[in-house]
């Protein structure tokens, strides 16, 4: 699905990434790890084209992604970003009508097909009974479905989730994170999303990639990647691994000050 | 669903397309001499050639009409029309419903503009065919890209930082042109700089209509082709770059666009100030944020407005004029003030 290879990148004269090499298959789910500014959201800003790598290439499905436009992109790529905000009242179904923007012509309004994708991509995400309500007056979790249905939308064949789960409930965390699982498995959506809660991510990813400083630090099965180990070492984080006691996925405690033996 | 949606826009846009045919019907009508509106209508028929009604109005109300009054008010329309467009362009591109081509500098721009231009010494022929237009243009593109820029905070146009920068960069325009002028020792000049800077629809027969009337006709059509783009701007510069949008290149496309469309209207009717931020809010509250519906209506619910405002402004203290610019300052800003009070949803910031 995307490879890349050699990657570098740096904001002006601060290097971020160093020489990444990721190669992502179809049908894969893999989240990323790592500290805040540790290269994540970077990353998932280089795999969509947003960012241009200083160094290496980017392949999206073998074609190199700087040759494409960015609406060529936009047709395959989508992206959940962290933030999203609106200034203007549009309604729900308004802004999952945005996912379409990469295939609308300038002067058309959308088509009846656009219309049943937008209903469909609601649907799935089970927030068609919302959409006449105002974006801005919907619940953080709420939101954060009606921008996962925009980027379903896009008909995308890889899906990017930038911290999907930031800032919800844990009942919203589980339902998103689900969500997306399902389509993974169900639809074959190529996923990869940055992660913060390593046992979230244990639970519910495949592979796991865990950054330090721009560099890949680990790649990964859950239980490879999350160790006692390279999680001292990347997060400077005490702990201890477990096992989930259902899905025997790598759980981890925090070990707190004093208590360690 | 999606169809009924579609008729639902063109509705709307027709029955505005009335509202401002009738609003130039009345405006066109009223004055020292009333011409009544059927005669309006049968003069105006009557010069396609394909009609021939009788003449039940006197010679001298021809005159008036063709080349006083319906110049005038079409002017006023044009104006409207145009700095309304602007309005939400600018507001659509920079996602605050604050920005005003007034408000940003823009129109300062133009007037700057304008006023280099007249103050050239070239015959007036070549100034009536187009210079001050795209002297304005220039102005007023060089205006926002600095407001712009300055107003810009790590990749975002808060409100606060933007009516500064505007309200700096128009203060320094203005006074600079006023110390050109004084300079230049015309006293003409002056009073024109003064009139301009006030804001009134000032068009003597249909020279100037000639040459401004396509470019925001032709403006407002180009506007539309974006609305779609200006959609996705909504939820963010990058968000939109998400959504496949050439963000550099579109932005440059719609803040030019945006000083055309002020240039035009600039030209003809100096500062005209509020009418790209109440016009676009009273669309917006009316028919939603959605811009394939409200870059035409804010563009025909503006003419009607400039329309009426215009009227208001030459027949109230009639014969005295009170110049455009005081009268929708007048009755914008407490409108607007209104609109704050009624609804905060789009203020959340």
């Amino acid at each position: 699905m995307i490879n890349l290879s050699q990657v570098s990148f740096s904001y002006n004269e601060t290097p971020v990434l160093h020489h990444i090499n990721l190669v992502v298959e179809d049908g894969e789910m893999v989240a990323l790890l790592g500290p805040n500014g540790s290269g994540k959201t970077t990353l998932i800003k280089l795999a969509c084209g947003v960012l241009r790598p200083n160094e290496g290439d980017i392949y999206l499905s073998g074609s190199r992604l700087n040759r494409l436009k960015r609406r060529e992109v936009a047709q395959q790529v989508a992206v959940v970003p962290q933030q999203f905000f609106i200034p203007f009242a549009f309604t729900l179904r308004e802004v999952v009508l945005l996912g379409r923007t990469p295939f609308l012509k300038a002067f058309s309004d959308e088509r009846s097909s656009d219309g049943q994708v937008v209903e469909n991509a609601m649907d799935i995400v089970g927030i068609n009974d919302l959409k006449e309500r105002y974006f801005n007056e919907l619940s953080g979790g709420e939101r954060q479905k009606a921008v996962l249905a925009m980027a379903l939308a896009q008909e995308p064949k890889l899906l990017l989730l930038d911290e999907p789960t930031a800032h919800l409930d844990i009942n919203h965390q589980v339902e998103i994170i689900e969500l997306v699982q399902t389509l993974n498995r169900e639809q074959r959506l190529t996923v990869i999303a940055s992660m913060h809660d390593l046992n979230m991510a244990a639970l519910y990813f495949d592979r796991l990639v865990l950054l330090k400083d721009g560099h890949i630090f680990a790649d990964g099965l859950p239980d490879e990647v999350l160790t006692e180990e390279t999680i001292k070492e990347v997060f400077s984080a005490a702990v201890q691994v477990t096992q989930h006691p259902l899905t025997h996925a790598p759980h981890i405690i925090v070990t707190p000050k004093g208590k360690s033996d | 669903m999606a169809k009924l949606k579609q008729n639902h826009r063109l509705l709307v846009l027709i029955a505005l397309g009335v509202i401002l045919l009738l609003c130039l019907l009345l405006a066109a009508g009223l004055g020292a001499v009333s011409i009544s509106p059927l005669s309006i209508i049968k003069m105006t028929l009557n010069k396609t050639a394909l009609f021939n009604f009788t003449a039940t109005w006197q010679p001298s109300a021809e005159t008036i009409l063709f080349q006083i009054r319906l110049p005038r008010v079409i002017a006023a329309a044009l104006v409207g029309s145009a700095l309304a467009s602007a309005g939400v362009l600018f507001q659509g591109l920079l996602r605050n419903p604050m920005a005003d081509p007034y408000i940003i500098g823009t129109s300062a721009g133009a007037a700057f503009g304008a006023t280099v231009a007249m103050m050239l010494p070239i015959s007036l022929a070549l100034l009536s065919f187009g210079l001050v237009p795209i002297a304005a243009f220039v102005g007023a593109l060089a205006a926002v890209l600095v407001v712009y820029n300055l107003a810009r905070v790590g990749g975002k146009t808060p409100v606060v930082s933007m009516l500064l920068a505007g309200f700096a960069v128009s203060a320094m325009l203005t006074a600079v042109m006023f110390f050109m002028v004084t300079l230049s020792g015309k006293p003409g000049l002056l009073q024109n700089v003064y009139s301009f800077l006030m804001g009134s629809v000032s068009v003597s027969g249909w020279s100037k209509i000639i040459i401004v009337a396509p470019l925001i006709i032709g403006g407002i059509i180009a506007a539309r082709f974006l609305a779609f783009r200006l959609n996705a701007f909504a939820i963010g510069e990058e968000g939109a770059a998400y959504l496949g949008i050439d963000v550099e290149r579109d932005k440059l496309i719609v803040l030019a666009l945006g000083s055309l469309l002020t240039a035009a209207a600039v030209s003809i009717s100096g500062l005209v100030g509020f009418v790209g931020l109440v016009v676009p809010h009273a669309v917006r509250l009316l028919f939603g944020p959605d811009h394939r519906l409200l870059l035409p209506a804010a563009a025909l619910f503006g003419g009607a407005f400039v329309v009426l405002a215009d009227l208001l402004a030459r027949t109230m203290l009639s014969p005295t004029e009170i110049p455009l610019g005081i009268l929708t300052a007048i009755i914008g800003a407490p409108f607007f003030i209104y609109l704050l009070r009624r609804t905060r949803r789009e203020y959340a910031f």
